[in-house]
């Protein structure tokens, strides 16, 4: 491959990172993954259907299997790996765990991400809204009714601790 | 090009779990203190897999290390005439291409007969069969590469239609012949003719076990190319290590396979796709090699669930009773034989259902085709004898003037009972209470007059108009062997180890999401009294333990396990014996003590353990079973399972749109061991039988996949997942370790007739055929 050879900078989890040497036709996914040392994005479809790939850029959720990496420069991309402070899960991580919505894990750092866009942007979501939000993830373990428990517990507890 | 940062070692996901757990953080919930059997443990490594933090095997990286990419066959039958790979050479950053001629060892591989070549070296025989590898710098190299190889084909006829497969005249299309497998079962009186008679043909689709995770793994060579470490998502790697050795030419004992962290399984990774292909590039090229599947490759890289062709008649009383079955099966196992010898023979020995039946006829073929090879799914070949049998039930209580309910409960079979192969059944048999506990569950709410548009049939396309939707409720019943028939002895290995209060597990059963990480602490837990146990990585340094399917792992592997710490604590009540003068027979385990039943003496397993090392590793082997004979006779099976569910259906009749509103089910599970794990188990099923009922299938096109995308295979999502309604139903099985069933594969049989019963019934038609499309409802 002969590698482009300008130097491009991601905003990723607060941090700035340089990406060299990196072929221009790298997704938002692979730059992610195989460069910067962030795998919690997965990839699993390819064509942004299932969700196992979503990050936040700019406070959107998006699939990053859909992003150029190159054109993301200038937006701030949060990823899973970003959720947590000092390995403390966060009420939606805790919740997960909890409510028994990880079998394979492989959709949960999509998921966790898409949940906790949508509980960022709606506190109090309905169960059709819960179900709306996160349609967009496919879980092929669970049948996602743990993950509805989940979603609805941590919407919960968030409403307990803003109390 | 290189890599700037390394994103992951070779980590290989070791979990530690201990019990302080969530009762305490909560304050909700949990009553039992400690994560024993029965307490609703939380998987050790959730924390790891919410965070984005555990290694899946898509996720290791490694000091240079190339990308593995595979050149397939884009004709479902052809002949090769030549393979050019100059061009590809040529291109910077190419570092080996290989094809058959570089496999060093057996050309084929096979879980029952060796007959799928490594690559593909004078026929193709499937779209999508290997023809070449290619390793290089960047994934983009690899594309570029296998676009560059010029493979000539002489394009031959297909076989795609399975029905053909099995006239004499049809050439063969493979040198074992065009029959993977026949097997009759003639039982009984076979002139019996019945009061009233029911018969129809089925067809199921092919279904894809679309895991997320796709296939994808890590090669490390040794120096001088002696061996070879593979780290792979599969589900069984003591047969991956069989079959990658045989074709590299290798002593097993130099292919040593970890599991890497497996993103779903279902059946598909039971198979070889990429093990042997990924190694010989890493021999080949003295660098680690890691290859990972698109999606698209993925739907042509792995085996599916058998399309099956089902005709079926039953002869009944006018009561209702059934007197005798026909059957003919045909299953199209596609190009290779993969497992499909073993799906027909649960096919055909399932196809009474759960219900007594004296007479059989039945005949079953599996067939090879030039269509995608077929192989494990989820039910194994019970799905498609469900489909049918359960539909035979609406039809002989239509009949006898039955509800769906008593003709099922008239017929129900129960524990003592003979199948139709002579085999009696001695597994609790709770098919009665199955029924009757599903019909008591509460029917959901009728459809509201100002029901919310999205929550209409047609969800958020607000293309429904509430005068069309009507609302139909269906059932379905089903039996389900567990663990692997015929002879196999698919026993499983555990060592435990016990020091200072620490457990150690070691074993080489595939986690593929079932949880049997959770499971495993928590039978220790239970025999040892500790708290804290560590999973050992999951290698080929132990014995099998056989794969993880056929429902079988908790039993089998949970037993091994069971087993191992058992033979530690009998060690360790010994140990305990002798230094406080107490006859060990006296000793048992109490919480995380260990007491004198008859004395006052008492000790924590922690203290005794303290400064002492025990070690034991144990071998658990279900009982025996037989080969069919050559009438379908025999004890071929291990023990069964049984679930009954009853879906509830909203069906706009103009524009054929259902949406399944609940699903009510029963199963026999013998004895729930976590209810968390259990429940996740029961709701997954019954998603991927939802999705065969009414969405999934693989179409085919003269052998060509034409939906092989998420975007065209559609796979439920939360919108279209109803309320489930579970009852465990706990009758603990003698045969079990722990009285445990196997519950991974009951919750998607019977799940998907059901829901076809229930459209039946809102529709008025007679629907033959999963998965029901719109235009079967509405044109």
């Amino acid at each position: 491959m002969t590698p482009n050879t300008e130097v491009y900078q991601l905003n990723v989890n607060g941090k700035k990172c340089e990406v060299r040497d990196a072929w221009i036709g790298e997704s938002l996914l692979y730059v992610l993954r195989e460069r910067l040392g962030l795998p919690g994005a997965k990839g699993a479809c390819e064509q942004g259907e299932c969700g196992s790939c979503t990050v936040i850029m700019d406070d959107q959720a998006v699939c990053s299997c859909l992003v150029m990496a190159a054109t993301a420069i200038d937006t701030e991309i949060s990823t899973v790996e970003g959720l947590s402070v000092d390995g403390k899960l966060t009420d939606v991580q805790d919740a997960f765990v909890n409510e028994g919505a990880v079998q394979c894990g492989f959709c949960t750092p999509g998921l966790v991400v898409a949940v906790h866009n949508l509980l960022d942007t709606s506190p109090t979501p309905t169960d059709i809204e819960i179900k709306e939000a996160i349609s967009g993830n496919i879980c092929r373990c669970t049948g996602y009714g743990r993950i509805f428990e989940a979603v609805r517990s941590a919407a919960a507890t968030r409403q307990e601790t803003n109390k | 090009m290189k890599n700037t940062v390394s994103t992951n070692t070779v980590s290989i996901n070791t979990v530690s779990t201990s019990t302080v757990s969530t009762d305490t953080i909560t304050g909700t919930r949990r009553e039992v203190r400690r994560d024993i059997l029965g307490a609703p443990a939380l998987r050790p490594d959730g924390a790891d897999k919410v965070q984005g933090k555990f290694a899946f095997s898509s996720d290791i990286w490694a000091e240079h290390m190339l990308w593995g990419a595979t050149l397939r066959s884009p004709h479902p039958y052809a002949r090769i005439v030549s393979i050019d790979l100059s061009a590809a050479f040529d291109i910077d950053g190419v570092e080996a291409i290989i094809t058959a001629v570089d496999v060093p060892g057996k050309k084929t591989y096979g879980l029952i007969s060796s007959d799928q070549p490594v690559f593909a070296s004078d026929f193709v025989r499937y779209v999508g069969e290997p023809v070449a590898c290619v390793a290089a710098d960047h994934p983009e190299t690899c594309r570029r590469a296998l676009a560059a190889i010029n493979v000539i084909y002489e394009v031959l006829t297909p076989l795609t239609d399975p029905e053909r497969a099995l006239l004499p005249e049809t050439p063969k299309i493979h040198p074992d012949g065009n029959m993977l497998r026949y097997q009759k079962i003639i039982c009984g009186d076979q002139t019996i003719q019945g009061e009233i008679i029911v018969e129809n043909t089925y067809e199921l689709g092919m279904q894809d076990q679309a895991f997320l995770g796709l296939e994808a793994a890590m090669a490390f060579p040794d120096s001088g190319g002696a061996g070879v470490d593979l780290v792979i998502a599969t589900q069984w790697i003591h047969e991956d290590q069989k079959q990658i050795a045989a074709c590299l030419d290798l002593p097993v004992d130099k292919v040593r396979v970890t599991l890497g962290g497996v993103g779903g399984a279902f059946g598909a990774r039971e198979d070889i796709s990429l093990q042997v292909h990924c190694c010989l590039l890493a021999l080949k090229t003295s660098r680690p090699i890691k290859m990972q599947y698109s999606r698209e490759e993925s739907f042509y890289g792995h085996v599916h669930r058998h399309p099956a062709k089902i005709w079926i008649r039953h002869h009944a009383t006018n009561e209702g009773i059934i007197q005798r079955i026909e059957s003919k099966m045909v299953f199209d196992g596609g190009a290779y034989a993969s497992t499909s010898a073993a799906v027909l023979i649960n096919g055909i020995t399932h196809i009474q259902g759960p219900y007594k039946c004296e007479s059989a006829t039945v005949h079953g073929f599996a067939v090879r085709t030039n269509n995608p090879p077929c192989g494990a799914m989820r039910g194994f070949g019970v799905v498609q004898a469900c489909f049918a049998h359960e539909s035979q039930m609406d039809k002989l209580a239509v009949a006898c003037g039955l509800s769906p309910v008593e003709i099922r409960l008239r017929n129900a079979m129960r524990t003592g009972d003979k199948l139709i192969t002579g085999q009696v059944i001695e597994s609790v048999a709770p098919v009665e209470r199955c029924i009757r506990e599903t019909d008591a569950i509460p029917m959901p709410v009728p459809l509201a007059r100002d029901a919310n548009p999205l929550e209409l049939v047609g969800g958020s396309g607000l293309t429904s108009l509430p005068q069309n939707i009507v609302r139909g409720v269906g059932w379905g019943v089903s039996i389900k062997n567990l663990m692997y028939s015929e002879k196999f002895d698919d026993y499983a290995t555990a060592r435990c180890q016990l020091h200072d209060g620490i457990v150690n597990l070691k074993f080489a059963t595939a986690e593929v999401g079932q949880g049997f990480v959770v499971l495993a602490p928590q039978i220790a837990r239970s025999v040892l009294g500790v708290d804290e146990v560590i999973l050992d990585p999951v290698d080929t340094r132990i014995g099998s333990a056989g794969s993880t399917s056929a429902s079988r792992q908790t039993w089998m592997s949970g037993g091994a396990v069971d087993g191992a710490c058992r033979l530690v604590r009998e060690q360790l009540f010994e140990h305990v014996g002798k230094i406080h003068n107490i006859d060990p027979l006296r000793l048992v385990i109490e919480d995380t003590d260990i007491v004198d039943m008859i004395g006052d003496f008492r000790i924590s397993v922690i203290d005794a353990s303290t400064g002492a090392h025990f070690d034991q590793t144990f071998e658990h082997h279900h009982r025996p079973t037989e080969e069919l004979d050559e009438n379908g006779q025999g004890n071929c099976h291990v023990a069964f399972a049984f679930v009954a569910h009853r879906a509830v259906v909203d069906v706009d009749v103009e524009l054929g749109l259902v949406k399944v509103i609940q699903i009510a089910t029963a199963q026999d599970v013998g004895r729930v061991l976590n209810p968390i794990a259990a429940i996740g188990q029961v709701e997954g099923g019954i998603a991927q039988g939802l999705g065969l009922a009414v969405m999934e299938e693989i179409v085919l096109d003269n052998g060509k996949i034409r939906n092989p995308s998420f975007t065209d295979y559609l796979l439920p999502t939360t919108l279209d997942m109803p309320d489930v309604i579970a009852v465990l139903i706990e009758e603990p099985e003698p045969q079990a370790p722990l009285g445990a069933k196997g519950i991974g594969e009951p919750p998607c049989i019977s799940v998907t007739p059901a829901i076809a019963a229930a459209i039946r019934n809102a529709t008025g038609r007679d629907l033959p055929r999963v998965p029901i499309r719109p235009q079967d409802i509405c044109l």
